[in-house]
């Protein structure tokens, strides 16, 4: 409750109610946006109908370049309200080769960023191996960037982050989350279904939460800014993060660390996620 | 989903290496070893069964959080010790039925495992390291992302009981709000939602299919002739690019994927007429 205090609901503007273009624009110098691949380009997913399911004309990914602060940006978001932001080949596609152009930019001199609004389930299973196929795309496309600028991950919610975008997700530079954000491998609703009700009950939203909610993920050290539904607190992480520069040494890196925590867990039963708080942030900070 | 344990990933890996058992201080789940390949020595990393695995949600051959960071381990030992020197094939043998699905895993954060293991492979393929998938059974969703689909080239057996798929059939018919038989029926016509290796051939991801006479517990011949396959495809892999790019150019990707390729071309005209 005390955090829900210090917000001024009136006056801030949220990020969550945006819409991807809007959050994408939102985020960029004032006049400096223009969207590649556009809903007027028309490629829309070449799957989808032959399903009966109506396609969308920029198929749920929205690529708009500008700049922050004078720096040259490009930023990916992902639609949540279109098949729950699922990556399909087109999507998927767009994504891939917008962040090997930004790195191509920075390989001849002119560096530029990616910032990556992640609302999405995953893989969408109506395109099921194409949709594989470009996460693992993208996944490779992330690592050849964040060598030369930073690759920021911004998840605001309601979709959160799921399936495999969670793996480009963890191979981001930086990583900036709300309270009301989720990341996670794999859902509540999928661990419920594969594995039974009491590995996970996924009409636990307080036990959702805790595990792959925004201020876990942040208090055990796997997100980098913490930030509430606020345009202006969204907006000043990105640029934290973007003055930063490229990281040294990235989380999925860290493999020794991370291989000795997990060799630590007592896993004859369930890890609670407050105990992993004091043990985690800590060394990550060292 | 079928419960019994598939001793594939464990029967090409010995066959292929010699080796039955992991490295000292590894997970019984992941087999790691240097072995002949053609003239060279390779390393291959394959994920078995444990039906004794410390995470309950991990012991039918999913990949889990130890053998996430245990293929990351290895794999960066190989990177870090030919730094200087030539640099081995790594060689990812693949049956893998899913990622681990576990509230431990979540908890203790298996997405950040399952990209340390996909950044170990990738990194060891922009490295210069020939990185080749060798699919012998299942190769699904998050399990195939941790480990086999970074590779420069991914083979696989010609055979029914090879399934490469972003999610296993009753899952993904549940939640797109099928039956398994509208599924199947789907597939025909819809080539990247079917289960059948040969479709997934036909997207262009697939650098060969290799016929097995026992493709469960591979023949003597059935290893010579997949290794004479794999040094072959490592050979390939050391004269294409390092990135992935063989997977929208190959000549089956022209007819596949060909709304990746567009979009790739117009991304392109357009980034550079801003």
């Amino acid at each position: 409750m005390s955090r829900l205090q210090g917000i001024d609901f009136v006056h801030r503007k949220s990020f969550i109610e945006l819409n991807a273009r809007a959050r994408a624009k939102a985020l960029l110098d004032e006049g400096s946006d223009r969207e590649l691949l556009g809903p007027f380009e028309r490629i829309a997913s070449p799957w989808l109908a032959m399903q009966g399911i109506t396609p969308q004309s920029d198929d749920g990914c929205v690529v708009i370049k500008g700049a922050i602060d004078g720096a040259p940006v490009v930023v990916l978001a992902l639609e949540g309200a279109f098949q729950g932001g699922s990556l399909g080949e087109v999507s998927g596609a767009k994504m891939a080769a917008a962040l090997d152009l930004a790195a191509m930019d920075c390989e001849v001199g002119k560096p530029t960023s990616a910032i990556l609004l992640m609302e999405t389930g995953g893989v969408r299973l109506q395109e099921a191996n194409l949709g594989l196929a470009a996460v693992a795309e993208i996944f490779s496309s992330v690592l050849r960037l964040r060598r030369h600028s930073p690759v920021i991950t911004v998840i605001a919610g309601t979709v959160g982050c799921f399936g495999g975008m969670s793996l480009a997700a963890a191979a981001s530079s930086y990583l900036i989350m709300t309270p009301e954000a989720r990341l996670g491998l794999n859902g509540a609703e999928v661990i419920e279904q594969e594995s039974g009700v009491e590995e996970f009950d996924a009409s636990d939203r307080a036990l959702i939460w805790a595990i792959h909610g925004g201020t876990q993920r942040y208090a055990i050290g796997l997100a980098d800014v913490l930030v509430d539904d606020d345009l202006a607190q969204v907006s000043r992480g990105v640029r934290e993060c973007i003055r930063k520069g490229p990281r040294a040494e990235h989380r999925s890196e860290q493999v020794a660390l991370y291989r000795e925590r997990i060799a630590k867990l007592d896993t004859s039963q369930q890890t609670d996620p407050e105990s992993l708080r004091a043990t985690w942030r800590k060394s990550s900070e060292q | 989903m079928s419960n019994d344990l598939s001793n594939r990933g464990r029967a090409w890996f010995a066959g292929l290496t010699g080796v039955a058992k992991p490295m000292p201080g590894d997970p019984q789940s992941v087999l790691t070893a240097d072995a002949k390949l053609g003239e060279e020595r390779a390393r291959f990393l394959c994920v078995v069964p444990n039906s004794n695995a410390r995470f309950p949600c991990a012991r039918g051959g999913e990949v889990g959080l130890e053998e996430a960071y245990t293929l990351a381990a290895r794999v960066r030992e190989a990177v870090a010790a030919d730094k200087d020197g030539s640099k081995r094939p790594i060689v990812a043998i693949v049956d893998v039925k899913s990622q681990a699905y576990g509230r431990r895993e979540e908890t203790a954060a298996i997405f950040l495992a399952a990209a340390a293991a996909a950044n170990a492979y990738a990194d060891a393929r922009v490295d210069g390291h020939p990185v080749i998938s060798l699919v012998v059974g299942h190769a699904i969703s998050g399990g195939f992302l941790t480990h086999g689909y970074q590779a420069n080239r991914i083979l696989a057996l010609d055979d029914d009981g090879v399934v490469i798929h972003a999610m296993h059939k009753e899952a993904a018919a549940r939640i797109t709000r099928r039956s398994v038989e509208q599924l199947e029926g789907l597939a025909h016509s819809v080539i990247p939602l079917s289960y059948d290796v040969h479709d997934f051939a036909k997207l262009g991801l697939l650098h060969t299919l290799l016929h097995a006479d026992n493709p469960e517990q591979p023949t003597p011949q059935d290893i010579e002739k997949v290794s004479r396959e794999l040094a072959s495809a490592v050979q390939d892999a050391r004269e294409g690019p390092r990135d992935l790019s063989i997977r929208w150019s190959s000549a089956q990707a022209e007819k596949t994927r060909k709304a990746t390729r567009l979009v790739r071309e117009r991304m392109r005209q357009a980034w550079n007429e801003v």
